[in-house]
Order: structure tokens, then sequence, then C-alpha cells
């Protein structure tokens, strides 16, 4: 599910050595009197997906605005291919491919004139586009819907003609926001097929997402941000188990059987948490007495930790409504 | 640094081809039932002005009018819709195009509708017994600016909209006054003193102005004036509308 061992070495050792791709310095974003990013410090080396997760206003879609020069840093520094941003943003913008969080393609154009126009902005040659829109047509499984219009396409379709769109340049750089929002599991598995191709081709990747499982499967290094700061960052499988634990134990039952269930555990390595009538019990090392009660409880089920256990330990279960 | 406006120009036009009837129907309708209630109708009961007939004396402005019409509901009913709606903008600003290239693109786009709905005007013209001088050659490098003058304050209307009702200012108290006010429809000369001060203010008066003197070549000894004043106001409200772009959509 998560990366192979031999991946996350080389992911490490491209890390350690490279000279990063995009490098952030204690940026920061007002609004108003609002603080949309706070001091943030970070960067994307060549080869690796990274991830940003944050609950809604933690500031991902800022951060990525910023690296493409719609939202001007309020202060802090950007560089990205050793370029000043926003000095020398035409010349990066050249280098880097966007699939945006909303649907922006031309909805009265046909894919393939969706694909040339979009083209024509970097200033790609007519042939040259035709040829690259063709073959990524074809890897996105859209070339029977060539000519059709963008409005008689299904949402997976017009999610992977974004993604095509984004590769027409031959992007150093991709920015995937919640490139999967909206679709349905067959669509949204298929996107991921291709997203790991692209990384296992070694295109460069800056990933936010709140599906959990499609960071943990694509993000090879994933940082967790809450009200415009980092809250922690690191390799999403070893975060979970250092933060979270190995397995989860989810039990529903009345709050005095909760209560009683949570008092025998205390001599368990465990860290438990209520939320309304069931109880989480996240396992760091197995514990005789949580099995043993496994069998008898009938509500109660077992799991591995995952992403969206350590996520919503960092950044509480409360909703971020304005 | 702007060269890559006319990619963005590209995109409409590819866009436009897909609904050229239906488009040129909105921009020309009502010039031209004017042109047919006011020239043929009314101007039947009506003597000579200037010494020409009322369909004659007319029929420059109203084409002055169809240029002024297309180029400025195109920035704002076309642009705000990529503004908003199709998020059109926020796909072209991902890519190496500015936004001051994509704010000209979007204004010369405009004018060149304009101009094209212009042609069609004049080009009927002759259909009503109105023989052009050869003068109507230099009108089109002046429509052409008036084109970036309407296009220009329509794209500083999207700037400051926050909703399509926010055009019903402008088409209300701005360009129905200049259609009925800029000396389309009866001599301004006629008018007293400060009738004709008020109606100089108003931009359409001059496209309107050079536009009857180029039709019938009879240039009049003010039209350096008109000219100065179209490149002007052209080129500043150009200006003011890519400030005004560029501040909406860089946060």
């Amino acid at each position: 599910m998560t990366l192979t061992a031999q991946e996350k070495v080389e992911g490490e050792r491209t890390a350690s050595a490279g000279i990063p791709l995009v490098e952030i310095r204690n940026l920061t974003k007002q609004f108003g009197d609002r603080m949309a990013v706070r001091g943030l410090d970070f960067c994307i080396y060549p080869g690796e997906c990274l991830g940003l997760l944050g609950p809604n206003g933690a500031g991902k879609t800022t951060i990525i605005y910023m690296l493409l020069g719609l939202v001007r840093p309020t202060s802090g520094k950007i560089s990205i291919f050793d370029e000043s941003i926003p000095e020398r943003l035409k010349h990066v913008k050249l280098r880097i491919g966007v699939v945006p969080q909303a649907d922006n393609l031309d909805p009265d154009l046909t894919v393939f004139e969706n694909l040339l126009v979009y083209a024509a902005y970097f200033g790609i040659d007519r042939s040259i586009a035709r040829e690259r829109a063709d073959d990524l047509l074809g890897f996105f499984a859209l070339k029977n819907r060539s000519d059709e219009i963008i409005q008689h396409l299904s949402g997976g379709q017009r999610r992977r003609l974004l993604l095509s769109r984004a590769l027409i340049n031959a992007p150093e750089l991709m920015i995937l926001d919640e490139p999967t929002i909206g679709l349905d599991p067959q669509a949204r598995h298929l996107m991921w097929e291709r997203l790991e191709d692209l990384r296992s081709q070694g295109t460069t990747m800056l990933l936010t997402s709140h599906y959990m499982e499609e960071v943990s499967r694509l993000a090879n290094r994933v940082l967790i941000l809450d009200e415009g700061k980092i809250v922690a960052q690191g390799d999403p499988g070893e975060m979970v188990a250092n933060m979270v634990g190995s397995e989860v134990f989810e039990v529903a039952d009345s709050p005095e059987k909760l209560d009683a269930l949570e008092e025998t555990l205390r001599s368990c390595d465990v860290d438990t948490e209520k939320v309304a009538d069931r109880l989480f019990i996240y396992v760091r090392e197995p514990c005789a007495e949580l099995e043993t009660m496994a069998i008898s409880l009938c509500h109660i089920s077992k799991r591995p930790a995952n992403l969206e256990d350590l996520f919503l330990k960092l950044t509480g279960r409360s909703l971020r409504e304005k | 640094m702007w060269l890559l406006f006319y990619k963005v120009w590209l995109r409409n036009a590819r866009v436009w081809r897909k609904h050229v009837r239906a488009s040129l129907i909105g921009n020309l309708g009502q010039p031209f039932l004017f042109l047919l209630a006011m020239g043929f109708g009314l101007g039947r009961q009506i003597p000579q002005i200037e010494g020409v007939t009322y369909l004659q004396f007319i029929a420059p402005g109203l084409v002055a009018s169809a240029v002024m019409y297309s180029g400025s509901f195109e920035t704002m009913y076309g642009s705000y819709t990529r503004l908003t709606t199709l998020r059109t903008y926020e796909a072209i600003l991902t890519t190496p195009v500015s936004v001051e290239e994509l704010a000209l693109g979007e204004i010369v786009w405009a004018a060149t509708k304009g101009i094209i709905s212009g042609l069609i005007m004049l080009a009927t013209l002759p259909f009503f017994g109105l023989i052009p001088s050869p003068w109507i050659l230099a009108l089109i490098p002046m429509l052409f600016l008036e084109g970036i003058l309407f296009a220009s304050l329509g794209l500083i209307m999207t700037a400051l909209a926050s909703d399509y009702e926010f055009f019903n200012y402008f088409t209300s108290l701005f360009i129905t006054p200049l259609f009925l006010f800029s000396g389309i429809f009866f001599s301004i000369s006629a008018m007293n003193p400060v009738i004709q001060k008020i109606s100089l203010a108003l931009p359409l008066t001059h496209a309107v102005n050079l536009s009857r003197m180029l039709c019938y070549g009879r240039i009049g000894p003010d039209w350096p004036i008109h000219a100065l004043v179209m490149v002007i106001l052209s080129m500043f409200c150009a200006w003011v509308a890519i400030v005004l772009i560029r501040r909406r959509l860089i946060l």
C-alpha cells in the first residue's frame, strides 16, 4: 500500500543529495488580519512526491497560489528551479504542470482543442503539441473522446483530461491540488495508477488531498499543516507508527461499558480517545488484555493504524468551518 | 513581456467561431433595428439634416454604436463569465501567460469583436442606398481604437463586479445615455452651447463625429481633436483596466 523499502531508501538518497527543486523560506501570508501562512520552511526534492495535508483553511491552497504567483507573499522567499518567485515567474511556469482543484477546462472546445489551446500558452510548436496531445490522450484512455465537447464528458474523464493538460509542457514539477476530488472509486483508482506511473518516471510532485488513502499511496513525504504552520512532517508510514501506533481498535458501546474498558487498559501501552459513544484504542505494543476483550465484545473492530488517525490526532476532530 | 496576449486572443477567437451566428445577431440586432425604425420609419417624416437624409445621417453613428456595444459587452458578460463560472483566467494564469498579457488579450479580442460588428454594419450600408467615400478606409483603425476604449471600460467593470447585476449600472447609466446623446440621432451643432460642451465630454461623440466625416468624406476642421481624444482615452482606459484586473486576480 505504501512505498517499498527500496523506494524509501532511494527517496531519502535523492532528498539528502539533491539540490531542492522548490525552496521555501520563512514564508508568510496575511489576508487583512488573518494569518493564512505563518513562517513556513520546506523544500521539495527532485523525484519525490510531497503530500500537503491539512484541514480546510490550513493554508494549502494559499501556498500553492504563492508558488504560482497568484498570491504575493507578505514576507519570505520562494525559489523554484533555483529561480526567484515572483520575479522569474514566466520562466518557472514553463516547467510546471498544474492540476487545479476546480474544473477549468474550456467547455465549448473539444478534448483535443483544450490540449492545443493550452499548449499554445506555453508557446509549444503546433506539430509538437499535436503529437504530445495524441500521446497523452492515449495514456489517459481518452483517445476515443478526442473530438468530444467537454460538456459531454464524465467527471472522471474531465479529471483525466485536466491531468493530461497539465502534462502538455512535459513539466519537471507537477502541482496537484486535490486531483481526484469528486470522483467515484473506479475513476479515482485509474487516476492513482497514472500518477504512480508518472512518479516512477521521476516526475516531482506536490500533492494536496483530503483523501488519506491517496496521500499514503502516492506521497513519499508528508507535511501536515494546521492554521498556517507545519505540525508534523516525514515519511507517512513512520509518522503513523511513531505517533499513533500499529493498530487501532474501535469499540461501540454504552458510556459505562466504555469507561470500564478504558480502566482495564491502563496496564497496556495504548492511547485511548472517546468520541460520542465510540472508543478508539491506539495500540503501540500488542496487548493481551485487549486481544482477549476483542473476542468477547461484539461491537469491536480492529484495523491497522493509518494516516487519517494521525491527521485527526494532530489537527483535532472539530470542524473547520468559517 | 507582452507577446503572449495574442494566445488569449486566439483562444477567444476559437471559442467564438463555434457560436458565430448567435454572437453576431446579439451584437448587430439592436443597431440594425434602430437603422430600420428610425431611418426608414421616422426618417420619412424628417427633412434633410446637415445636407443628407435622416437615414444617411444616423447610419455612421449606428456603426460606431455597434462597436461600442460589441466591445463593452464582450469584456463585461464574456470576460466576467471567464473570470468566474468558467475559471478560464485561473487556467491561463497557471501557464506562462502573465496577468497583463491576459488582460490585454481580452481587450484586443473584444475590440476585434467590436470592429467585426462595425465592418458588417458598414458593409450593409450600400443596400440602404448609402455609397461610402474612400475615406472609409481611415475609419477602420478609428473603429478599432473605439473598440479598445469600450472593451477597456467593460473590463474595468468586470474587475470591479461582484455579480452580473453590477453591469446594469454601467449599461443603464453610461452606455444607453451615450447611445442616445452622442449625436447619433440629432445634430449636436444645432443644440445650445452648453449642451454642445457636455456632449463633447461623452467619449462616443468623438467616434460618431469621425465616423460621419469619414463615411461621407466630409472632413471637418475639428477631426484632429476627435482623433486625439480617442487615442488618449483608449490608451488610458486600457492601462486602468490592466491595473484593476491585476489587482483583482493577484492577491
